[in-house]
């Protein structure tokens, strides 16, 4: 099974990862390969199993509605590379 | 030597006071200093263990101690530590300081314990030798020219090493166990749900367990034991007891019946590994195991099922890495999103990439029946394969890895070489299964790991079959050969 160029950049957009063309072509090949691999599952008979999502069933977990502490502005700003006014700095979103 | 005595042998000797918190963790730092140029276990230090280890002293004089009070801890750096740089081995977390701590460092700090520092992994957990990390190798204490295993290879190296007495590491597809097993100590994955994931940078969110590692079984039940229990911050934390080691040593091999599953001694397995792994049966039978050969034949598709399900998994949860929130910022990005694929294109490493790829692809429109249903019906009919297994068996035996330690490179040209690695391990993770491997003799001067499987909640009964295990095993223990 192998993956064509498009596809490899279209998943690549979806993964929001820049990659540049000898990375875009190494990840060509070695996706298709895995991907080959990936085959072996399809002749397990899976009719009627339910698709498992977690080890454990969880129930909704819930927990008692108490105010509980919360980081500070700072301290939450503080690993951000740009900052200003107590808020994160990010390009220009809606345009003008 | 400070460094050669087990945490369990420190503990009597702290609170006997024939040595203080504060000469345990220098006795560790000044040895880190000396030789962790050769090993590479550590990406950082944490400069205040020594206020730690006085402040452990301090417990220890007023007689509030408990076992694990003034133990150097080494913690694998994808566990979030306050004030303590966490960067998952990745370009794209450097100089990330967490503002709060993990819940098992939580734990081990109000158990007395010194966190002593970070030590190195695959970028995000994502390998089995180390080597993606993306700051430096970490070299196998048994052969320096060997990797030590992984993801959790710097925390395997440090225990092996003797640069910390136990380690924290974490486990999504055998990233304890794998490294324990080539490294020749001790490593535990508990029950899913009995370690608190808060605080774990996360990869496989359905299968990461945090886990001790140790040099011997009593250690790593001290850690397990410090380190699971509720957590309300953890919405998939079990609201039960933290794993009992009361018990640990009153276990008995007589009537325990073993599964031996063919697929794990097939083809695939290093007939070396094999030889070894079957003789420490035969002398489990020798104490009174009933083993068993067994068929579980949806084992052979636990890679291809792990390899769809963790990057699927992986792609949802490194989205946070966006370069805004944290991290470092990529220059020159067009626009929001060009900043964040930039970024993330610059400084997520290349096997951190593919995963991303592949669980994008696998979970994309047209994929998603084909790949990710069908695994998670895959992953139900292993589950359920095994746990009709453990209701005739106490325990699955297996070898842990097929291999033993190998050669930096040496899978460089093969990445699906490097995937079968995780061929005996993939299982627990799957059916979130407690797991621990420990050392059962050597191929070619290199430690051999025998791992033991429980059903799920069964930690108690598993650490005590390790126990036992362990001293029938005991003349087979060497000493890495290390200064």
């Amino acid at each position: 099974m192998s993956i064509s160029l498009d596809e490899v950049r279209h998943v690549a957009r979806l993964a929001r990862l820049e990659l540049d063309e000898t990375e875009l072509l190494s990840l060509q090949s070695e996706l298709s390969e895995l991907i080959g691999h990936f085959v072996d599952i399809q002749s397990v008979d899976v009719t009627g199993v339910a698709p498992m999502t977690h080890p454990v069933t969880m129930q909704n977990v819930w927990s008692e509605d108490i105010p509980g502490g919360t980081l500070p502005r700072d301290v939450a700003l503080r690993n951000s590379a740009l900052q200003r006014a107590g808020l994160f700095v990010v390009p220009q979103i809606i345009e003008d | 030597m400070v460094t050669q005595l087990s945490a369990t042998q420190l503990s009597a000797q702290l609170a006997a006071k024939k040595i203080s918190a504060r000469e345990v963790t220098e006795a560790y730092l000044e040895r880190i200093s000396a030789h962790d140029a050769v090993y590479g276990a550590f990406l950082r230090t944490e400069d205040r263990a020594l206020i730690a280890a006085d402040e452990a002293q301090k417990k220890i004089d007023a007689g509030e101690a408990g076992p694990l009070t003034g133990i150097p801890v080494a913690v694998k750096d994808n566990i979030s530590t306050e004030g303590l740089e966490t960067t998952c081995a990745s370009q794209i977390l450097r100089g990330y300081i967490p503002p709060y701590d993990a819940t098992v460092i939580s734990q081990l700090k109000a158990s007395g314990a010194v966190i002593l520092g970070k030590t190195n992994l695959d970028e995000f957990a994502m390998g089995a030798s180390t080597e993606t990390s993306s700051y430096k190798l970490t070299r196998n204490p048994w052969d320096p020219a060997r990797t030590p295993g992984g993801s959790s290879g710097g925390s395997a190296a440090a225990v092996a090493g003797e640069l910390a007495p136990i380690a924290l590491g974490s486990d999504t597809g055998g990233s304890i166990r794998q490294p324990a097993s080539l490294c020749g100590i001790v490593g535990m994955k508990p029950t899913y749900g009995r370690s608190s994931r808060y605080g774990l940078v996360a990869f496989g969110s359905s299968l990461d367990q945090i886990g001790p590692l140790a040099r011997n079984v009593e250690d790593a039940a001290l850690l397990a034991h410090a380190t699971t229990g509720h957590d309300p911050l953890d919405g998939t934390s079990l609201p039960i007891a933290p794993i009992d080691i009361s018990g640990l040593k009153s276990g008995s091999l007589k009537g325990k019946k073993i599964a031996i599953p063919t697929e794990m001694f097939g083809d695939g397995i290093n007939p070396g590994v094999r030889d070894v792994v079957e003789a420490a049966i035969d002398r489990l039978r020798a104490e009174g195991a009933e083993a068993t050969e067994v068929s579980l034949p949806s084992i052979k598709f636990g890679v291809t099922t792990y390899y769809i399900i963790a990057p699927c998994e992986a792609s949802s949860n490194l989205a946070r890495f966006d370069g805004i929130r944290y991290g470092p910022r990529a220059e020159g990005g067009q626009g929001h999103i060009g900043v964040v694929e930039k970024t993330r294109g610059e400084l997520f490493g290349h096997e951190v990439k593919t995963r991303i790829m592949i669980g994008t692809y696998a979970l994309s429109a047209g994929y998603y029946d084909a790949f990710y249903l069908r695994a998670q019906q895959v992953r139900a009919i292993m589950q359920q394969e095994f746990l009709k297994t453990f209701d005739e068996f106490d325990f699955v035996v297996s070898p842990t890895s097929p291999v033993t330690a190998f050669k930096f490179g040496e899978l460089d040209d093969n990445p699906l070489a490097m995937k079968l690695l995780d061929y005996c391990t993939i299982p627990a993770n799957m059916g979130g299964f407690p797991a621990i491997s420990l050392n059962c003799g050597y191929h070619e001067n290199l430690p051999v790991g025998l791992q033991l499987m429980a059903a799920p909640l069964r930690d108690e009964e598993l650490l005590q079959t390790a126990w036992i295990t362990e001293q029938v095993l005991a003349d087979l223990q060497q000493r890495p050969p290390i200064s």
